[in-house]
C-alpha cells in the first residue's frame, strides 16, 4: 500500500464534497438540524396533561381541595371548567384535553358520610401509551387523597395508623428522569449512522456513473489503496459531527457526560468504520447513485432508528424482532454512548458492546474490500 | 527527441497468445493473436461491440482473460497487472476526468496516483496543460471545457507517467474533425518518439493512419496486417465503381448479376465486389444497354478500408449463417 496515493484520493475526495452543496450540508448542516429537532421536539416525558373538570359538587369544600391535588401537580393542567357532558365531548374529540374528571353532585355527602365516593375519569386513548400514563398519574393522586382520609379518620378515633411500607427510591444516571438525557446520545449515534452510510453510499456509484472508475482502476491504484483513500475524509467528517453532537449535548441540552473521552474516541472510531465501510460496500454493490442511497436508506438509517433502542426499548420488542436487533451495530454504540454520557462506564462493563463493534468494524471492511476487488479487478 | 535504443530491434511491446474472453456463455473475445512492435502505432479496427474494449481492457490489467496469455511491456497480463498499469497509459472512451475538479486539480491527482516525484511534477503539469493547449484555463472546473480540450487533457493525465505503451479506446469519438486531426498529430508525434501506441477505432479514415490493423467482428480476428495489405492482400476481390444516376434503384439488379458477388451504396455512386472484373464489366454494360441508359461509367477502382472490411464482415456472416 501506497500513503501517497491514499492522501491522491482522499485529498480529491474532500474536493469533490467540498464542491457539492448535497453533501456539504448533509456532512454539516444535517446533523446540527437533527439533534436541534430531536433533542427539543421529541420528549417523552408527560406532564401537563390538558384536563377538563366539571365540579358538580363545585360548593363544597371538599370537592375544591380533592381538586387542588390535580391544580398542584406538574403533571396535570387544568385548561377548562364546564358544566355539561357535550362540552366534554367536544373538547376530547377535538384533542384539546386528554383527560376528564366529573366530580359527582354527591361527593362531598359520600365522603363525610365514610361511604365510597364515585370519581369519574374519561381518558383519550388514541394515544395509549400516553393515555396509560396519564391514567396512572390519576390513580396516583387519588391513592395518596384516600391514605390521607384514612389517616384522618383513624386519628379522630385515637388510632395511630399500623406501619406501613414507605419507599425510598432513588434513580440513578438520571435524578430528574429527563427524557432528554435519554434520547440525545441516541441521536448522536443516529447522525453518525446517517453521515456514514448516506455520505459514502454515492462515492463509489459515482465514479461508476460519471465513467471516472474506469479511468481509476487502468492506473496502479490498489483496492484498499481507493477504498481508504475514500474511507479517510468520511471518517473525518463523521469525527466533526460527533464532536459536534457532544457540544451540543453537554451545553445546549446539559446532558452530563461522565464517562472517558478517550473511550468516546476509541469506540466512535470503531463504530464509524464499520458504518462508512457498509455505505462504501453498498455503494460498490450499486451501481447508480440513486439506488445506493436508496439501499443505504433502507438497510443503514431506518434500522439504525427503529432497531437500536434509541427511542423503543429492545426488551418491548417480540423475540424475533430482538434477535434481529443484535445486527444492528447501532445497537451497541447506543448503549455505549449513553453508558458514556450518562453513567460513566468504562470497559469492565462495557467491553461485550465494544467487542460487537470491533467485530463488525473489522467484517465490514473486509467484506467492502472483497466486494470491491471481485467487482474491479 | 532520443530514439530508444531497442527500437531498432522491433522489440515486441505487446503479443497475445490465444486470448479469450468470456461473461457467462457470451464470448467477447475469441482466440486472438497478435503482436505489436514498439514504437507501431497499431490499430484496433472494428464495429461497436465486437470486442475491441474488452481487448484493450485485457491488455490494461482491467480485465483478467478466461483463458490464453500475454505480455504487455514484457509483464504478463495475467500475473503482473499492476506492474502493467505503472507502465502503460490508458484513455478509456468517455475521456473520464473529474468535472469537480479544476484542469491543475486532475493533473494533480493523476500524478500523484502514479507517484510522480514532487519535483517533477510542476514540469509535468506545464507539459500536460501546454500539450492539451489550455493555459488560460487552469484554474477553471473541468466540466467548462469544450469535449476537444477535454480529450487531450484526459490524454495528458493518462501520460503523465511517461508510458511506453499508449491504450487508447475510441480516442476521438465525439469530437470534431478538426479536433481529430490534431489528436493524430500528437499520436504521430508520440509515436515517432519511439512510443506504442495501441489504439481502437470504428473511422476508416483513422485506421489508414495506424502502421498496422486487426480487424475485428463478434470477437474474432477477422484480418491483420497494414492497411496497404488490407487492401492488396487480404481483399482478393476487385471493386467496381458505378456512377449513374438513381444508383439507390439498380442496387437489386446488379446484384442479381452472376459476377457480381455484393453491391453497396457508397455516397451516390454504387461500389460492386467482384472476382472477376472483366466479365462483370461485360455483364454490366449489357444490363445498362438493355435498358438504354447511357450516362454511366463502370471503373476499376482500388479498395478503400471500409471495402475490405464490409466485405471481410459479409463473408463472415454467410460463413456462419451456413453453420
Amino acid at each position: 500500500m501506497n500513503l501517497k496515493r491514499i492522501l491522491a484520493i482522499s485529498n480529491k475526495e474532500f474536493i469533490q464534497i467540498r464542491r457539492d452543496p448535497r453533501s456539504l450540508s448533509l456532512a454539516l448542516f444535517i446533523p446540527v438540524l437533527l439533534l436541534l429537532i430531536f433533542g427539543y421536539a421529541l420528549s417523552l416525558d408527560i406532564d401537563k396533561v390538558p384536563t377538563v373538570v366539571w365540579n358538580q359538587d363545585a360548593s363544597s369544600k371538599i370537592s375544591r381541595d380533592f381538586l387542588l391535588n390535580f391544580k398542584n401537580s406538574k403533571y396535570f393542567k387544568i385548561t377548562k371548567y364546564t358544566d355539561n357532558y357535550r362540552d366534554i365531548e367536544y373538547l376530547i374529540d377535538s384533542g384539546q384535553v386528554m383527560l376528564a374528571l366529573v366530580i359527582p353532585k354527591d361527593f362531598s355527602h359520600f365522603i363525610e358520610s365514610g361511604k365510597v365516593a364515585p370519581l369519574q375519569l374519561l381518558v383519550d386513548g388514541s394515544d395509549s401509551s400516553t393515555a396509560t400514563i396519564a391514567m396512572g398519574y390519576v390513580s396516583a393522586v387519588v391513592s395518596r387523597y384516600n391514605v390521607n382520609l384514612l389517616v384522618n379518620a383513624l386519628a379522630k378515633q385515637g388510632i395511630k395508623p399500623a406501619r406501613s411500607i414507605q419507599l425510598r427510591s432513588r434513580v440513578w444516571y438520571n435524578m430528574g428522569l429527563n427524557s432528554r438525557w435519554f434520547i440525545v446520545p441516541g441521536v448522536i449515534s443516529m447522525i453518525i449512522m446517517i453521515i456514514a452510510a448516506l455520505l459514502t453510499s454515492i462515492c463509489v456509484a459515482r465514479e461508476w456513473e460519471r465513467g471516472t472508475m474506469e479511468q481509476l482502476i487502468s492506473t496502479p491504484v490498489k483496492a484498499p489503496e481507493l477504498i481508504i483513500g475514500k474511507f479517510l475524509p468520511y471518517f473525518v467528517i463523521g469525527f466533526f459531527d460527533l464532536f459536534v453532537g457532544v457540544l451540543i449535548a453537554r451545553f445546549l441540552f446539559a446532558v452530563p457526560f461522565n464517562g472517558s473521552y478517550l473511550l468516546l474516541v476509541f469506540l466512535s472510531a470503531l463504530f464509524l468504520t464499520g458504518a462508512l465501510s457498509q455505505g462504501i460496500l453498498i455503494s460498490t454493490v450499486a451501481k447508480t447513485q440513486l439506488l445506493a442511497s436508496q439501499l443505504a436508506t433502507l438497510t443503514t438509517f431506518i434500522p439504525a432508528m427503529l432497531l437500536s433502542g434509541f427511542i423503543y426499548p429492545i426488551f418491548n420488542m417480540p423475540q424475533a424482532v430482538q434477535a434481529i436487533t443484535y445486527f444492528v451495530p447501532a445497537r451497541y454504540y447506543v448503549v455505549i454512548l449513553r453508558g458514556l454520557f450518562l453513567k460513566g462506564n468504562g470497559m469492565d462493563v462495557m467491553w461485550d458492546d465494544a467487542i460487537f463493534l470491533l467485530l463488525f468494524a473489522f467484517f465490514m471492511f473486509a467484506l467492502t474490500i472483497k466486494a470491491f476487488k471481485k467487482k474491479v479487478f | 527527441m532520443t530514439m530508444n535504443p531497442s527500437m531498432e530491434n522491433n522489440q515486441v511491446a505487446v503479443a497475445v497468445n490465444d486470448l479469450e474472453k468470456k461473461f457467462g456463455t457470451f464470448t467477447a473475445v475469441n482466440h486472438i493473436n497478435f503482436e505489436v512492435k514498439q514504437g507501431e502505432i497499431f490499430g484496433f479496427l472494428g464495429p461497436n461491440g465486437a470486442g475491441k474494449s474488452t481487448t484493450i481492457r485485457m491488455l490494461c490489467g482491467i480485465y483478467t482473460p478466461t483463458s490464453g496469455s500475454g505480455t504487455v511491456g514484457g509483464f504478463d497480463i495475467v500475473k503482473e497487472q499492476f506492474k502493467i498499469k505503472e507502465n502503460i497509459g490508458y484513455m478509456s472512451q468517455k475521456f473520464s476526468l473529474y468535472d469537480d475538479l479544476t484542469v491543475e486539480e486532475n493533473i494533480d491527482f493523476y500524478s500523484r496516483i502514479y507517484n510522480i516525484p514532487k519535483n517533477e511534477r510542476k514540469k509535468r503539469k506545464d507539459e500536460t496543460i501546454e500539450l492539451a493547449g489550455i493555459e488560460d484555463f487552469r484554474k477553471s472546473l473541468t466540466s467548462t471545457l469544450s469535449g476537444g480540450w477535454k480529450q487531450r487533457l484526459a490524454l495528458g493525465c493518462a501520460i503523465i507517467h511517461k508510458p511506453k505503451i499508449i491504450f487508447l479506446d475510441e480516442p476521438t469519438s465525439g469530437v470534431d474533425p478538426i479536433t481529430r486531426a490534431n489528436f493524430w498529430d500528437i499520436i504521430n508525434k508520440m509515436a515517432a518518439a519511439g512510443r506504442t501506441i495501441f489504439v481502437t477505432t470504428h473511422y476508416m479514415d483513422e485506421a489508414e493512419n495506424c502502421n498496422r490493423l486487426v480487424m475485428i467482428y463478434h470477437g474474432t480476428m477477422i484480418a491483420m496486417g497494414t492497411p496497404e495489405e488490407m487492401k492488396t492482400k487480404v481483399m482478393k476481390s476487385d471493386i467496381l465503381e458505378i456512377i449513374m444516376p438513381h444508383a439507390e434503384n439498380w442496387l437489386d439488379k446488379i446484384s442479381q448479376l452472376s459476377s457480381i458477388k455484393e453491391t453497396a451504396l457508397f455516397g451516390i455512386n454504387i461500389h460492386a465486389v467482384t472476382d472477376n472484373a472483366q466479365k462483370a464489366i461485360a455483364e454490366l454494360n449489357g444490363l445498362f444497354q438493355s435498358q438504354s441508359l447511357s450516362d454511366y461509367s463502370v471503373n476499376k477502382i482500388k479498395a478503400s478500408l471500409e471495402d475490405v472490411f464490409v466485405s471481410l464482415i459479409e463473408n463472415y456472416d454467410a460463413e456462419h449463417k451456413e453453420k
